[in-house]
């Protein structure tokens, strides 16, 4: 079967590190992933089956891959070679039930036939889990890292039956694919459950900042929820999924500024004229950073609170950023990783997103989908989603050669 | 000096020419367009140092000013900020001019107490340059080091004044010092006619408190014009409380001067004559600075625009009594200024300049475009307005998205964020004025920096209300497609796009009239 697959191949990863260099997302062609016939990845165990992915969605993740620049930390958990995809919407085998799916892609405790579980699988927090790299699967922290499960970038992957959700027949493949980032979206969201009516301010909007947005104005209700989003089509998402201001980022301090009453210091003199504005005496009570850079980061300082909130949905990498602030203003910095149970609402991620992702319609973030013949332009043009109007660029199998209806 | 004129624009008229911000356009207008023309400048008075000592010592309806001064008292001399005139005088300065006269009898008298205060209202401070310039080093060195030449705080809660309210309400709270003064002086330099009288004191030293009733949607829809003394309500409002600040015992000597409209040096005097009476050596001229500014990158081009220091000098000066004052200044400024037009036209066109009052040594943003063209020059009229309701004002510049950080702050939120969600004045006014008008940030930088006061962009907004409320539609020729969509206008290429898009709204073959300024007019439209 045909599947885009990433090799353990250091020459490979430093060419794509240089052309990701150059343009992000543009080096599908020299990098470590590759356009493979091989065969279906084998049932690892009884409560395994077959899924035949329809829509495959890219995630930043995987260009940060692609492009050989994700983090070194990865590597312990991560086995070569592997099937990227891991945001999928796909058909159950007959062998398995049928009916479509969508894949919650994190491979905790269950699907590694790990016993006793460990403590966040316990509790159902899968994305807490501790043996990612354990149990009679290869190391892997999803679906789409994991030698033994494939992913969602060809014809056929593998999953434990606990990472199955069915999907709902009035919703579409669109709609489908975007529940695996909308969970994360509304992970990230409710790592502020406590901010509303406050101030929460959102670094980026790609698809990962829209879907926060989404989730905050849903679950949150936060007095004031100001975005910075580059790009036309991105503010006017934003607008339309619940932000009450949306502003171009480097407008996002003042935004914040001005509706918290802040003030704000390093801003004085001739020295500023072409500068924006530097950063803030006050702030906003939480920012959700939906980029994971080093300059997104330092925005994210410069805008917070004293005693306010990060969250840091976005992936980040081996950042260089001046944590002064973060010490000076006793920030507090958490993670939102993947999902799982959410105690707050007593529900689960994945149940919350299929509900958001129906009611906020976010299929209307899907822009693009292309056979994997097509890969380089398919990562080159997620890689620059914004700039040309877009937002969510998946992979569409439906009509792949080879697949089976 | 030849009066104001209207030409009829004929196959043998050449193009005309139309300012755009720090540069220019020579534009041809369809034929049967007519072009207003301002008069020439004035003359100036022959010794203008004479002139201002004969007013202060034979003013109209008070005792001459000697007589008002006397040892002990306590004596300040308020005059008007970089606002004025426009664009900046030659030195010395008008102020300088008069301040001097005003402190040598002062000091011939005795007084010893004497404060100096840069009546800015809401605007920035001005800096130590800046009042240099205005008032001389000799006044600056004098007054400033010892802490009594300062700028006027309007939030600075201890240092203000609370008079009473007019019989309509309106709260008046101006300078305490100036309030608590034996005398207090204003000088004065008045561009148009809206400037001087009883809004020298009413406007320049009052606080917010005062300012926003009349500062306001309402008051501007009902100034029609702003120029026109008789239907402006924002003049009856600062006389209203002008009222109120004689009732409390205030004692003000008011000091106008009137300037001639000499408004470009050379080079550049070809901007004020008539296009068929260029010189040879006038078309060299334009060519060159075309050619020049087209080369030279925009902050340089900029700063030399900035640097142009007016030719215009003194045609009048009247000291006394503010209302008996400024009657005679109007009748000077008039009589500079005004130019009779037959009739409204479908389509008003305008070039604007690179300047405007709340932009000196500083950046044209995209707000003070909108202020200068519908607020200022749209308001050059008195009667009723050049453009018929519903017609098309077309005006000419680059409205680029550009503010300076330091002296415009809060005019960036204004545009970033307000204008995105609306233009509609009343709607602004109602939901956001006040948050800006408070915030404590913009506060600080305005007591502190040299920062506009956070409320100001509305004010600029609240100008052009009149404008709004009577035009069909605003075209910005050559200005910055976003910028100007923002400010809710649509953006044109060129004269012919904008006219062509014009018919849209005025149909075919509209009525247009173009006003040749600067140098400013005022068009009597009957």
């Amino acid at each position: 079967m045909k599947a885009l697959r990433v090799e353990r191949s250091l020459p490979r990863f430093a060419a794509a590190r240089v052309a990701g260099a150059l343009a992000p997302g543009r080096a599908a062609r020299v990098g470590p992933l590759h356009l493979v016939d091989v065969d279906p990845p084998p049932l690892p165990g009884p409560d395994w089956v077959r899924v035949r992915p329809r829509l495959s969605g890219i995630c930043g993740s995987d260009l940060a891959t692609v492009d050989g620049v994700a983090s070194p930390w990865f590597e312990p958990v991560v086995s070569f070679p592997f099937v990227p995809g891991h945001e999928v919407v796909g058909d159950l085998d007959a062998d398995g039930g049928g009916g479509r799916v969508v894949v919650e892609p994190v491979l905790g405790c269950a699907a590694r036939g790990i016993e006793p579980r460990c403590e966040g699988c316990r509790t159902d927090d899968v994305g807490r889990c501790r043996n990612i790299a354990f149990g009679h699967l290869e190391p892997g922290l999803q679906t789409g890292y994991c030698a033994d499960t494939g992913g969602g970038w060809s014809l056929g992957l593998v999953a434990h039956r606990s990472q199955l959700h069915a999907v709902p027949e009035t919703m579409s493949d669109e709609a489908a694919v975007m529940v695996e980032p909308t969970a994360c979206a509304i992970r990230g969201a409710l790592k502020c459950h406590d901010a509303g009516g406050a101030v929460v301010a959102v670094v980026g909007a790609g698809t990962l900042g829209l879907c926060v947005v989404a989730a905050l104005h849903r679950f949150v209700g936060p007095d004031r929820l100001i975005v910075g989003a580059k790009h036309p089509v991105q503010r006017r998402l934003a607008t339309e999924l619940g932000a009450t201001v949306v502003v171009e980022p480097a407008n996002l301090a003042r935004s914040v500024r001005r509706a918290t009453g802040s003030m704000a210091v390093g801003d004085d003199g001739d020295r500023a004229r072409s500068q924006p504005l530097q950063r803030l005496t006050g702030g906003a009570d939480v920012v959700v950073d939906c980029v994971g850079s080093a300059n997104s980061l330092a925005q994210a300082l410069a805008i917070v609170a004293p005693g306010g909130r990060i969250v840091m949905v976005g992936m980040p990498g081996t950042l260089t950023v001046d944590l002064t602030p973060l010490w000076h203003r006793e920030v507090e910095l958490v993670g939102a990783y993947a999902y799982g149970a959410e105690p707050t609402l007593g529900r689960r991620t994945f149940d919350l997103a299929l509900e958001l992702v129906a009611e906020a319609r976010l299929e209307r973030l899907v822009s693009a989908t292309y056979p994997l013949q097509r890969h380089p332009d398919a990562l080159a043009h997620a890689a620059d989603a914004g700039r040309r109007g877009a937002v969510k660029v998946a992979f569409d199998l439906r009509t792949e050669k080879g697949r089976r209806s | 000096m030849r009066p104001g004129f209207v030409l009829e624009v004929d196959r043998s008229t050449p193009p005309t020419l139309f300012h755009h911000g720090e540069g220019f356009r020579l534009e041809r207008l369809p034929v049967g367009s007519r072009v207003v023309y301002p008069p020439e400048p004035l003359p100036v008075l022959r010794d203008i140092d004479a002139a201002i000592r004969h007013a202060l010592l034979h003013p109209v309806d008070s005792e001459p000013l000697p007589a008002l001064l006397r040892p002990g008292m306590r004596l300040t001399i308020a005059f008007d900020d970089i606002s004025l005139p426009l664009p900046p005088m030659r030195r010395p300065d008008a102020r300088q001019r008069v301040i001097e006269a005003v402190l040598d009898l002062a000091a011939e008298a005795g007084v010893d107490d004497v404060h100096l205060i840069a009546a800015l209202a809401l605007h920035r401070r001005m800096t130590e340059a800046e009042l240099r310039h205005a008032l001389g080093d000799r006044i600056y060195d004098a007054f400033a080091p010892r802490g009594l030449l300062y700028n006027f705080d309007a939030e600075d809660p201890d240092n203000l004044s609370f008079l009473g309210r007019t019989e309509q309400g309106e709260e008046v709270e101006i300078s305490k010092r100036a309030a608590e003064s034996d005398l207090l002086v204003y000088v004065n330099i008045n561009l148009v006619a809206m400037d001087g009288g009883h809004k020298s004191t009413a406007t320049g030293l009052a606080s917010y408190r005062s300012l926003r009733h009349h500062h306001n949607v309402r008051t501007m829809q009902h100034s029609r014009s702003f120029m026109d003394q008789h239907r402006s309500e924002l003049h009856s409002s600062n006389w209203r409380m002008g009222e109120v600040i004689r009732n409390a015992g205030v004692k003000i000597f008011q000091i106008e001067t009137t300037l001639n409209n000499d408004t470009f040096p050379k080079p550049f005097d070809f901007l004020q004559k008539r296009e068929w009476e260029w010189t040879l050596r006038d078309r060299s001229a334009y060519l060159a600075a075309t050619k020049a500014l087209g080369r030279t990158p925009e902050r340089l081009r900029r700063s030399i625009f900035q640097s142009v220091l007016a030719p215009h000098n003194l045609t009048g000066v009247n000291a006394g009594e503010v209302e008996a004052v400024h009657r005679l200044t109007t009748a000077k400024v008039v009589e500079q200024q005004v130019v009779h037009v037959e009739g409204q036209a479908d389509i008003l066109t305008m070039g604007l300049p690179y300047i405007s009052p709340y932009n000196v040594n500083s950046v044209m943003n995209p707000i003070l475009v909108m202020c200068l063209g519908l607020g200022y020059f749209f308001n050059l009229y008195r009667r009723q307005p050049l453009v018929r309701e519903g017609g098309v004002l077309i005006m000419s510049h680059p409205t680029r998205w550009e503010f300076h950080p330091v002296h415009h702050p809060s005019y960036i939120d204004f545009f970033e964020e307000l204008l995105a969600e609306t233009t509609d004045p009343l709607e602004l006014e109602k939901t956001y004025e006040q948050s800006f008008a408070e915030d404590e940030w913009y506060r600080h930088l305005y007591r502190t920096s040299y920062a506009y006061h956070g409320v100001h962009p509305f004010y600029m907004w609240y100008w052009g209300a009149h404008a709004l409320q009577h035009l069909g539609g605003v075209i910005i020729v050559g200005g910055e497609a976003k910028a100007v969509r923002r400010l809710g206008f649509k953006p044109a290429t060129t004269l012919a796009d904008a006219l062509e898009m014009a018919t849209d709204v005025v149909g075919r073959d509209p009525s247009l009239t173009h006003i040749h300024t600067p140098p400013l007019m005022l068009a009597e439209v009957t």
